[in-house]
């Protein structure tokens, strides 16, 4: 049986920290909810959980799913501050 | 006995070529047409449509999407084929390397056909020496008859758990392509069990996804994939001689082994080739072995993998040796020749010449092999451009 070039690891589960030179950091003040970044995000690296105590621009969007960003997973691409429409994600660069 | 095995047709090699894919029970095939290999897929085109073939044709719009399809049906289990020529080969290149690292066992014709600039649609085999390193197997025609079993016996090495590296069946433009001979075709039934169903272990799986040849590390395991293919490759040459004779006591055949020795026993002189030519090499061994001069053929049936000890066994005792390319490579010797060189260096000590013929159809005569067998007398040459300016 040949060794075939076939992973059954999602690239969901790939670290991507090590690739990062900055890291995407949410305004929750300013995040609608509206989920554009966590569809756009190549690497998986954003969920989003049901946390009302999370800030939001009014309590209309505090029942409202928050998009949560795991670094291990982030590889800085920007993506997610380009796509989102109300300006909530500024990428920082990272601390060497 | 015989017409329970096959039954015999006049028709061109192409023709032959489209009834092998049928006689192999494809299922899935994805061509773009091409000058020469058209007619290959204007008749497989024209037995599904009228139900003779029960395969899906898939038409494209180029060569790397024809390839690229044929990639994707094989990953899924479905045996699939391509065919094509020249440039559009070329244009295939990068997903030829595609399916043979994603180990798929795919078999595809190509007609060798020159490559422009200027365009020129006739002979030459640039086209395929260009793709000699992208994983695939070698053959060369060089009948009808050939360019058929190839076929079968190309999805049987292909798909052999030891090798599952594709296989890529060469036959000349219009020499073998568009001129009709008479051909054994093969009983379907006969067949249908030699080649059998394909089986592969991995396949795609939409309830169980994965990444095909997705991203690998410098450390992952890039480095042991690639040499794993190329000992599959490389240790190959015992299993297809075993299914060559195989294949020639089941269908009463008459394959050659990876070379085609002619009259090589008693040779002083030889002369290398691969396809069609080698029938105008044979005749002039013939005519001047009349005339009493020892000379033989060693023709290339398979180029990959390389056969280098066959070639060894088949020279010792030569005093001189011509390697002729109907193809071209820039800034060196021709890659036969390297291949050949490669193969005695340090283990026999005989001259070998290196001639260049035929490019863009250029007529290739007996009188030109005659001229090459008198050159080897004078040993080494550097290249030799054989009929060039001579109109
Ligand atoms: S920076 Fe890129 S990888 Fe990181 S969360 Fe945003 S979109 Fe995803
Ligand atoms: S795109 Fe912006 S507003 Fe929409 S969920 Fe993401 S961070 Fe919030």
């Amino acid at each position: 049986m040949p060794i075939l070039p076939i992973t059954y690891v999602s690239t969901s589960t790939r670290e991507m920290s090590s690739w990062r030179t900055s890291k995407p950091i949410i305004e929750y003040s300013k995040c609608t909810r509206c989920a554009i970044c966590w569809k756009f995000c190549p690497d998986v690296a954003i969920d989003l959980v049901s946390d009302p105590s999370i800030k939001s621009p009014n309590e209309k969007f505090s029942s409202l799913e928050a998009p949560l960003i795991n670094l291990n997973y982030c590889k800085g691409c920007g993506i997610c501050a380009t796509e989102c429409p109300f300006g909530a994600i500024e990428m920082v660069r990272e601390e060497i | 006995m015989e017409s329970v095995q096959s039954h015999r047709k006049i028709m061109t090699g192409n023709e032959a070529v489209a009834v092998g894919v049928k006689l192999a029970k494809v299922k899935v095939i994805a061509a773009y047409p091409i000058t020469p290999q058209t007619t290959i897929v204007e008749e497989l085109a024209d037995m599904v449509a009228n139900g003779e073939l029960d395969s899906k044709f898939i038409e494209v719009e180029s060569e790397h999407s024809a390839m690229s399809a044929v990639t994707a049906s094989e990953a899924s289990g479905v045996r699939s084929y391509t065919a094509s020529s020249s440039h559009g080969i070329l244009y295939m290149h990068e997903p030829l390397h595609w399916a043979a690292g994603m180990r798929l066992p795919l078999v595809m014709s190509v007609v060798n056909r020159a490559i422009g600039p200027p365009w020129n649609i006739w002979g030459e085999q640039t086209d395929t020496f260009n793709q000699k390193d992208t994983g695939w197997l070698q053959i060369y025609c060089e009948s009808n008859q050939e360019a058929m079993d190839s076929i079968l016996l190309g999805y049987k090495i292909a798909e052999n758990k030891k090798i599952l590296l594709p296989v890529m069946n060469m036959l000349d433009a219009f020499t073998l392509s568009h001129t009709s001979e008479p051909v054994d075709v093969r009983n379907q039934k006969k067949a249908a069990e030699y080649v059998g169903d394909l089986e592969l272990d991995s396949k795609l799986d939409f309830k169980n996804p994965a990444g095909y040849g997705s991203l690998l590390g410098p450390d992952g395991p890039f480095m042991e994939m690639k040499k794993d293919m190329r000992d599959s490759m490389y240790n190959a040459i015992g299993t297809i001689k075993n299914e060559i004779s195989n294949f020639n006591e089941q269908f009463s055949a008459e394959l050659p082994g990876l070379t085609d020795n002619f009259m090589m026993e008693d040779a002083d002189y030889a002369l290398v080739t691969a396809g069609a030519i080698s029938s105008t090499a044979k005749y002039t061994v013939r005519k001047l072995r009349e005339k009493g001069q020892k000379v033989g053929l060693i023709r290339l049936y398979f180029y990959r993998p390389f056969p280098g000890e066959d070639v060894l066994k088949a020279v010792k005792g030569l005093k001189g040796l011509g390697v002729v390319e109907r193809n071209l490579s820039f800034g060196q010797r021709g890659p036969t020749y390297e291949d050949v060189a490669t193969s005695l260096y340090g283990r026999v000590d005989i001259p070998i010449r290196n001639y260049v013929v035929g490019l863009g159809g250029r007529d290739i005569r007996v009188k030109d092999f005659e001229r090459m067998f008198e050159d080897l007398v004078e040993g080494d040459n550097e290249i030799e451009w054989v009929n060039v300016g001579v109109k």
